[in-house]
């Protein structure tokens, strides 16, 4: 008999099907292994003038997407340009090329439906494109204009400062931006790179050339990696590669030296008055660890119990048992060449602000004088390494993260490392982890909010520090 | 758990023959869905997608703040907030305990709250009914076990675990990896069919922090409230999703639950489910868990419409804050025909460095740093709004940039926008749409999305064709009857002394 099946009926199918289930307590429902998943690699070779190269097939949707990355960013700019490497990222990009001005660039791109996009951030400045397969010849040559002969006009250099000087007015509308800008700064101090700002006049003292000798000292083929991903055939794109970049001399770049940061913060009260707020926003922090360091793996286990997810300590004993918070986190971050944060944040009606307080320093406590449970180290791995197949399920994100172990000098099986790092952090190690790197009485707590609201006077918390966050006056303003 | 201002569903463009959606897409797409409907009414899309053992889901119910009166403003979201408690199985250690002591919760609640909002409250009587309130909810804290559902998902590997309201909808959605099937069906169910509505003013007081949070202490917040107040006169669009803090202050777990059971009935709710998933392998599961929610009756459909508006409204909000300017125009809803015709005026405003916002006022005249356009404030479901938002740059004045919008509005009005102009916002959409598909999450939102609110999933495509269809004519005859000052609303922030502020 013939049956016909339609979309949503699948009548053959379903008359075959068992009969349903029942229902389970949730603590009988068995789930078979996950199926052996051959996680898919990118091919990797290196260009004669030193470009790295990363390619992945992918061929569910008709897209090309590529990344670039360059060996440089804004931790590594003047301290009298904040702003150099940013702008550069900008104007490399709005300006134009030598063949293409910037306004003819974005009405060629656009009725193609294609992105070409560039930038700068902390420690690596990126180049970006993303076309439908057929368009991928006409819009590569574009991107690869960009990434070697920015054109730099001028006209875009000054509408780039217009947006930065814009940028600088605003930011301390907002009080959620103040606190995270203010909190790194007492942590790394504010002459550091890390937390350097942008002010009018370091904007006012970029000049054109800044951004031509930037792109010159930078942008050589052997201090970039360039990844691929999607629907092209590898041999053809190898072929498009060699003739964009193979003929692009190779060249010498600054070495890239230490970031600069303050050994160790200032402990102690820091306050800062936004008179239009309800809540207090409150963040303390010191030091964290490099990613490099072996306890980083026992970190991640004491930060998933922390505050992983929604069942973590802070979300337990701070949201769901006291209502203190809508949004609480913290933890200890870690980063490559510098140290990350370790640190605690929440917002929480002014008149909690003593009660938020004390409950955050009594979790950072807690992970130094014990151990946690069975139960909470159980959770966390569990939680780590049952959610772990999620670092494989798109392969524009193998191809990204394989990049970025590359470019921070990791092996191309660092997750695989990773994961039997986990499965061996023992209770012990997550307390001997906190005991070393946590440490209650050196963080510097900031506090942003309308004091007059508070229940009782600052003064209650000791000495408190007050910051001026005023922003500078233009230059000759 | 974040609200969404509009889920944004890809109004996908035009067939050009070089760039289209072709039908062979469409099949090809068709033949990994399949769409179960269950007897009690709930609809569930099952798109198979094996790139990873791994699945997304989203839960579309369709009730949001709009279904809320003066008095219970915020129970929609409440209910989200609650969804994440668990059930009599699920966060308690003794459930049979737990419901009397949930009972006596409210019992002193309402003592509590009764004189309270008395007309002249006998202090020391207060005191103590606030203390036997606390001591009521202290005694059913013993039974919970904490954050039970969340501890749960997260061990199973869930990821990206969240929920969110606005005025026209709640969702609900996390990822898993594909052997867990089962036990998400178990979760998800039992979400809708045994909820326990426990620590609600515990939540109620997380709530009002994130009203702080977002709505109070934020000069963007602040305004829009005011400026959805003003843009509407009787249509509940003009309530703030989060609620106002009086009600966040006084309504009961009892005003909660009956929320649920008038609301959260199968006919409203639609699951879909993308990934590597076998529709033959979750149907049964489907049946069993979800079956297991008891048919209600759909409830009624909103009764008031938004009056024509006859005159202009402005609001302005003196902040510590640089200028924000915003106005916008009343639009019929998303299901209307013209809908697309306003997608093509916001892509032709606002979408990308060609658009005319950007062109005119970031890029010639300086005088913002962004300008935009867009529909869909405060929702999408019932009449809205298409709205121009700018900031003005250091110097510059919202009266500078209200002037540049409206001459943007009004060639709009008078002359036809350029074949090359409509070209690029029909491919751009329509690539969007394309970009879109290599997401199991992204898949289910838009999945969920179209077949609640349109009835059919397949409106993730034909809104391609419906946008290929606008033409410079329609643009301009809708932009004549839209962009007129009695139909305007503006809002805007204009800087005061921060120091003044402080006093």
């Amino acid at each position: 008999m013939k049956r016909i099946i339609t979309t949503g009926l699948l009548a053959g199918l379903l008359a075959a099907l068992p009969a349903a289930a029942q229902v389970k307590r949730y603590t009988e429902i068995k789930s078979t292994p996950l199926p052996q998943f051959k996680v898919p690699q990118p091919e990797t070779y290196t260009l004669k003038n030193g470009m790295r190269v990363f390619l992945m097939e992918d061929h569910e949707l008709p897209i090309v997407a590529v990344r670039a990355i360059i060996r440089t960013g804004s931790y590594w700019e003047p301290q009298n340009k904040v702003g150099l490497a940013r702008l550069m990222g900008v104007v490399q990009r709005s300006g134009g090329t030598k063949t293409m001005t910037g306004d003819q660039m974005d009405d060629y791109l656009e009725a193609r439906a294609a992105f070409v996009e560039t930038g700068a951030g902390g420690d690596q400045s990126f180049a970006t494109m993303n076309v439908l397969k057929q368009d991928f010849d006409d819009v590569f040559k574009v991107f690869v204009d960009v990434l070697r002969n920015p054109a730099f006009a001028q006209d875009k250099l000054d509408l780039a400062k217009v947006g930065a000087n814009s940028a600088i007015a605003r930011r301390n509308d907002n009080v959620g931006g103040i606190t995270n800008r203010e909190i790194g700064r007492l942590v790394y101090g504010a002459a550091s790179p890390l937390v350097s700002l942008e002010e009018y006049g370091t904007i006012a003292a970029i000049t054109r050339d800044d951004l031509v000798a930037w792109h010159k000292a930078y942008y050589v083929p052997n201090n970039i990696m360039i990844g691929v991903s999607g629907d092209f055939d590898s041999k053809t794109m190898k072929k498009s590669i060699e003739a964009a970049f193979g003929g692009w001399p190779k060249g010498t770049s600054p070495a890239l030296g230490k970031i600069a940061y303050q050994a160790k913060n200032k402990p102690g009260v820091y306050f800062i008055e936004k008179p239009d707020v309800t809540q207090a926003n409150i963040a303390m922090a010191h030091l964290g660890i490099e990613q490099t360091n072996p306890d980083y793996f026992a970190a991640q286990v004491m930060n998933e119990i922390l505050s992983g997810g929604f069942s973590g300590r802070l979300m337990n004993n701070i949201r769901t048992k006291k209502g203190l918070a809508y949004g609480v986190s913290g933890g200890l971050g870690a980063a490559f060449d510098r140290p990350g944060l370790m640190r605690l944040g929440m917002q929480t009606k002014s008149a909690s602000v003593y009660d938020a307080i004390a409950a955050l320093k009594d979790e950072v406590r807690a992970l130094t004088v014990a151990p946690p449970t069975d139960l909470e180290m159980t959770q966390a791995k569990e939680a780590i390494l049952n959610s772990f197949i999620f670092n494989y399920d798109s392969r524009s994100g193998i191809l990204a993260q394989q990049m970025n172990y590359a470019y921070h000098g990791l092996p191309a099986n660092y997750l695989e490392m990773y994961r039997s790092n986990i499965e061996k952090v023992s209770k012990d190690d997550v307390l001997r982890v906190a005991k070393a790197y946590v440490h209650v009485d050196d963080l510097s707590l900031l506090i942003v909010g309308r004091a007059a609201d508070f229940p009782k006077p600052l003064d209650t918390l000791g000495n408190v520090t007050k910051l001026d966050i005023t922003i500078p006056k233009k230059p000759g303003a | 758990m974040h609200r969404l201002r509009a889920l944004i569903v890809m109004t996908a463009v035009a067939v050009l023959a070089a760039r289209g959606i072709r039908a062979q897409d469409v099949k090809a797409f068709e033949q990994n869905l399949t769409v179960h409907k269950l007897p009690n009414g709930l609809t569930v899309l099952i798109y198979r997608r094996p790139v990873a053992p791994v699945f997304s889901f989203f839960t579309f119910a369709d009730v949001g703040a709009a279904q809320e009166v003066p008095g219970i403003t915020g129970l929609a979201h409440m209910f989200e907030h609650m969804a994440f408690k668990g059930t009599s199985v699920i966060g308690t250690k003794d459930f049979a305990g737990e419901k009397v002591a949930l009972d006596k919760v409210d019992a002193a609640y309402h003592a509590y709250d009764a004189e309270r909002r008395s007309a002249s409250p006998d202090a020391a009587k207060l005191d103590s009914l606030k203390k036997a309130f606390k001591d009521a909810q202290d005694a059913a804290d013993n039974y919970i076990e904490k954050n039970e559902f969340s501890t749960i998902v997260d061990r199973a590997g869930g990821v990206g675990m969240n929920a969110s309201t606005n005025s026209d909808q709640t969702v609900y959605f996390y990822s898993l990896p594909a052997n867990k099937v089962e036990l998400w069906a178990y979760l998800e169910s039992s979400r809708f069919y045994d909820p326990v509505f426990r620590e609600f003013y515990k939540e109620r007081d997380v709530v009002m922090e994130e009203r702080r949070l977002r709505t109070e202490s934020t000069p963007g917040g602040r305004l829009i409230e005011q400026f959805d107040a003003t843009a509407y006169l009787a249509h509940p669009y003009k309530q703030p999703v989060v609620g106002y803090m009086s009600d966040l202050q006084s309504f009961s777990r009892e005003d909660a639950v009956a929320f649920f059971k008038k609301y959260y009935v199968p006919a409203d709710l639609t699951i879909a489910i993308v990934g590597d998933v076998k529709a033959e392998e979750v149907i049964p599961l489907v049946d069993t868990y979800f079956g297991r929610i008891p048919a209600g009756p759909k409830p009624d459909t909103l009764r008031t419409v938004e009056p024509k508006q006859t005159a202009e409204k402005s609001v302005t909000l003196v902040d510590p804050s640089q200028p924000v300017y915003m106005e916008a125009y009343h639009r019929p809803e998303d299901t209307h025909a013209d809908d697309p015709v306003y997608d093509v005026i916001a892509g032709v405003l606002s979408s990308g460095r060609t658009s005319r916002l950007y062109r005119s006022l970031v890029r010639d005249k300086k005088i913002a740093a962004g300008a935009a356009a867009f529909n869909g404030l405060p929702g999408t479901k019932y009449p809205t709004l298409i709205v121009m938002r700018a900031v003005p740059t250091p110097g510059h004045t919202n009266q500078e940039v209200q002037a540049a919008i409206r001459e943007q509005l009004t060639r709009l009005q008078n002359e036809p926008i350029s074949d090359d102009e409509l070209k690029s916002v029909k491919t751009r959409t329509r690539a969007a749409l394309i970009r879109s598909l290599d997401d199991n999450e992204g898949i289910a939102q838009q999945l969920a999305f179209c077949q609640a609110r349109y009835g059919d999933w397949h409106e993730m495509f034909k809104s391609v064709d419906k946008l290929d269809k606008v033409t410079k004519e329609d643009v301009m005859r809708v932009a004549k009857a839209t962009f007129v000052p009695t139909n305007r609303t503006v809002g805007m922030i204009e800087s005061a002394d921060a120091a003044m502020a402080a006093k």
